[in-house]
């Protein structure tokens, strides 16, 4: 049924649901591992004049796994007044919406998951499933910090939601097109004022758009400066107050599992996704695509955790200020602009 | 009315008139729901320690809110009662606990207005200098602190990185890098190690350009300003009723400050040093008048350094130190605010009462007054601002 044509064999639907099933599996996992220790351990700590985990493994490389390891080992706490059945699938369907993520993020010429008409539309929608589980999550904990945090979360999501899904449609009006595939080809065969030979890597005519995307994406992932739903020095840690054990980690791994999927959202939209100039086609360019998506991820979420990092957190009204009245109208005008220039030029 | 008697004839248009204005006094019970009582406190991350905050809120709007302390009170009062003065300054090096060597000086100054002895100038003058020492490492954790109140994380990991300099010094010359106890009746336990005072210029200097990374980093930040300025602010007329003092103070425009005017014997009026005051009284002006003061600190130990006199650092005091008995009051600008001990002595080994003041519990009174109105995000901005320790709210 489904051919897989770098290995050239052809293999039937369910052998290439389990192979792609297991793909995601495994990268979100070890996405979120990697981004954690390379950013939130280490280059963290490196900003901030320490050193960091440096006694497991070989520079404290092992310090993720001993964390997943502490966290699996906890006793999994249900809170006496909880309602346990919304309360023990919260994470869950959390963690479910950052494993559909990606579905459609292409990682190569024939390396998709599932090459969606309208990929990113479907990568926005599932995106925002995030906000019912964490609703969830704060409703069922009977805890006033982690409602606060979730109706926070909840406001946030939605404000930001906007702007995420504007700043997309600047792209989608050059590229011609909703599916990821298509939209990395669209970049790698484009030509900006008359010179093809690096493609048109959206970031070029889109700078505007990436910006937003960037600002609109930290605030999905509710990093700071918008971490106000997991704000430590207020809400002691929002929603996720009274989590402990797996289910606590399903959290982790969802936030950094989006970071990652985000990452590779805007990589893919702005930053050519797994083209780079002379990438051979074939089972090379399969080979090789991986490496040069995760490489530009690095970079996007270095970006991200760079902020993250450095700026102070806003308050809610001024979080909400920034969305309607700077992002929207800047997104907006972005998308006049593009949408002109598409049908002029 | 029982269900035997006979019922009168009902009047059905008008029951059901009751009874629908009944359900709608229901409903709007029902719909005026009362403000959320959030516990801040006594175990959260924004009271670094153990203050307890009860807000009412509304939405996120706080209409009522009052602090309750005393969850870390260890009695220090009445524990004085049964120490002699020697040992006491054990106790109090544990109330302010960042500043500790500030929290000796006014009670050893006190046992010796009383003893009608005096330190020998050297002496006087290391004092000072560990006192804005002490200053220094107090209010350079709170330059970064503010920082993760507010969610910028990185920040205090430059206080701590900075402050390590001048603890080291204060553990080289004390011996103690927390609690020195180093302040004696009529003196000091030692004297200054060799090579110190080159060592305490560089440690200044990089104090210095702590305060500037700070001025840069987290100050000038568009953001860090927006959720800071206009933020609690505190006329100069309610701070001078609730007894706050300090920087708290100072930032609402009030020039007072005891270093410079009280009489004390300690060397400050040697030195040229300005008090910084900032009339906006709101949390960013807190913020600022510590920063300066941090480098208006600095300054004070460069020229100290400079100018310190040789000599002796002990006057001659008797083994057993024993205080006639009198009253006294003894106050100083201590980093938190005014800091002071009225001591009653009965001509025994230890004092016969003691009175601690400290800036912290008066400078958190204010809180009910000044968190009505305010959002949960502006909460822990105050609480951050006015700078509290939790030993000195709870004695």
């Amino acid at each position: 049924m489904t051919a897989l044509p770098l290995l050239a064999i052809e293999l039937s639907y369910w052998q290439a649901t389990a192979i792609k099933l297991g793909a995601v599996m495994t990268v979100i996992p070890l996405g979120s591992l990697v981004l954690v220790y390379v950013f939130l351990f280490k280059m963290m700590s490196h900003m901030q004049s320490r050193l960091g985990p440096m006694e497991a493994g070989p520079h404290g490389t092992l310090q993720v796994l001993a964390e997943a390891g502490k966290f699996l080992q906890k006793e999994d706490i249900f809170p006496a007044r909880a309602d346990r059945a919304v309360f023990g699938l919260a994470p869950v369907v959390v963690i479910v919406s950052t494993f559909m993520l990606y579905a459609v993020i292409p990682a190569g010429p024939d390396l998709i998951v599932e090459d969606l008409d309208v990929g990113v539309f479907f990568a926005l929608a599932v995106g925002s499933i995030s906000v019912i589980g964490i609703l969830m999550a704060g409703w069922s904990s009977a805890s006033k910090y982690s409602l606060l945090g979730a109706l926070r979360s909840a406001g946030q999501l939605i404000a930001y939601e906007l702007p995420l899904v504007l700043a997309v449609v600047g792209v989608v009006i050059q590229a011609g097109t909703m599916s990821l595939q298509g939209i990395v080809h669209a970049q790698a065969d484009g030509e900006i004022f008359g010179f093809g030979l690096i493609g048109n890597p959206f970031i070029l005519t889109q700078f505007i758009g990436f910006v937003i995307f960037l600002i609109a994406a930290q605030a999905e992932l509710t990093q700071t400066p918008f971490d106000m739903p997991v704000a430590e020095s207020e809400l002691v840690a929002g929603y996720m107050t009274e989590y402990s054990g797996f289910r606590f980690l399903f959290f982790f791994i969802a936030e950094f599992g989006s970071a990652f999927a985000l990452s590779g959202i805007a990589a893919t939209l702005f930053l050519g996704g797994w083209y780079v100039p002379f990438l051979p086609d074939g089972l090379l360019g399969n080979l090789a695509g991986p490496a040069v998506l995760g490489a530009k991820i690095m970079f996007v979420a270095f970006l991200i955790f760079w902020m993250r990092f450095t700026f102070p957190r806003f308050r809610e009204d001024q979080l909400q200020a920034i969305a309607w009245k700077f992002l929207i109208p800047a997104s907006l005008a972005n998308i006049v602009v593009t949408g002109i220039l598409k049908v002029v030029m | 009315m029982s269900l035997t008697s006979n019922p009168a004839p009902v009047d059905w248009q008008k029951a059901s008139y009751v009874a629908a204005q009944a359900a709608d006094a229901r409903v709007n019970v029902e719909l005026e729901t009362e403000g959320m009582i959030l516990n801040i406190g006594p175990q959260h991350p924004a009271t670094h320690g153990t203050l307890r905050v009860v807000v009412r809120l509304d939405g996120e709007e706080v209409v009522w809110a009052e602090p309750i302390c005393g969850y870390m009170h260890r009695g220090y009062e009445k524990l004085t009662e049964v120490r002699t003065y020697p040992q006491v300054t054990t106790l109090i090096n544990r109330i302010d606990w960042l500043g500790s060597f500030a929290n000796e000086v006014p009670f050893i100054l006190g046992a010796e207005q009383l003893m009608g002895i005096e330190a020998p100038p050297r002496a006087q003058w290391i004092r000072t200098i560990f006192f804005e020492m002490a200053r220094i490492a107090n209010l350079t954790l709170f330059l970064g602190d503010m920082g993760v109140q507010l969610g910028a994380l990185t920040p205090v990991f430059y206080a701590f990185r900075d402050r390590e300099y001048v603890l080291n010094l204060i553990e080289s010359a004390t011996g103690g890098r927390f609690h020195p106890n180093y302040d004696r009746i009529g003196g000091l336990k030692d004297d200054l190690p060799r090579g110190w005072i080159d060592e305490c210029q560089g440690a200044m200097r990089k104090v210095r350009s702590f305060c500037d990374e700070l001025e840069d980093l987290l100050m000038g930040n568009e953001i860090f300003q927006a959720r800071t300025r206009g933020i609690g602010v505190i006329p100069a007329a309610i701070g001078l009723d609730y007894g706050m003092s300090g920087a708290n103070i100072r930032a609402s425009g009030i020039d007072w400050d005891l270093r410079r005017d009280s009489e004390s014997p300690l060397a400050w009026k040697e030195v040229d040093w300005k008090v910084w005051t900032h009339p906006d009284g709101d949390s960013f002006a807190r913020y600022w008048v510590r920063l300066q003061e941090v480098r208006e600190a600095t300054s004070i130990v460069d020229q100290l350094l400079e100018g310190l006199p040789a000599g002796p650092i002990m006057s001659k005091v008797p083994k057993i130190i024993k205080v006639p008995a009198g009253e006294v009051w003894c106050h100083t600008e201590n980093p938190l605010g005014e800091m002071g001990y009225y001591i009653v002595s009965q001509g025994g080994l230890g004092p016969f009462r003691c009175k601690i003041r400290s800036a912290s519990f008066n400078n958190v009174s204010i809180l009910s007054w000044l968190l009505k109105g305010v959002y949960v995000p502006d909460v822990i901005t105050i609480l951050a601002s006015l700078y509290f320790i939790l030993g000195d709210i709870d004695r």
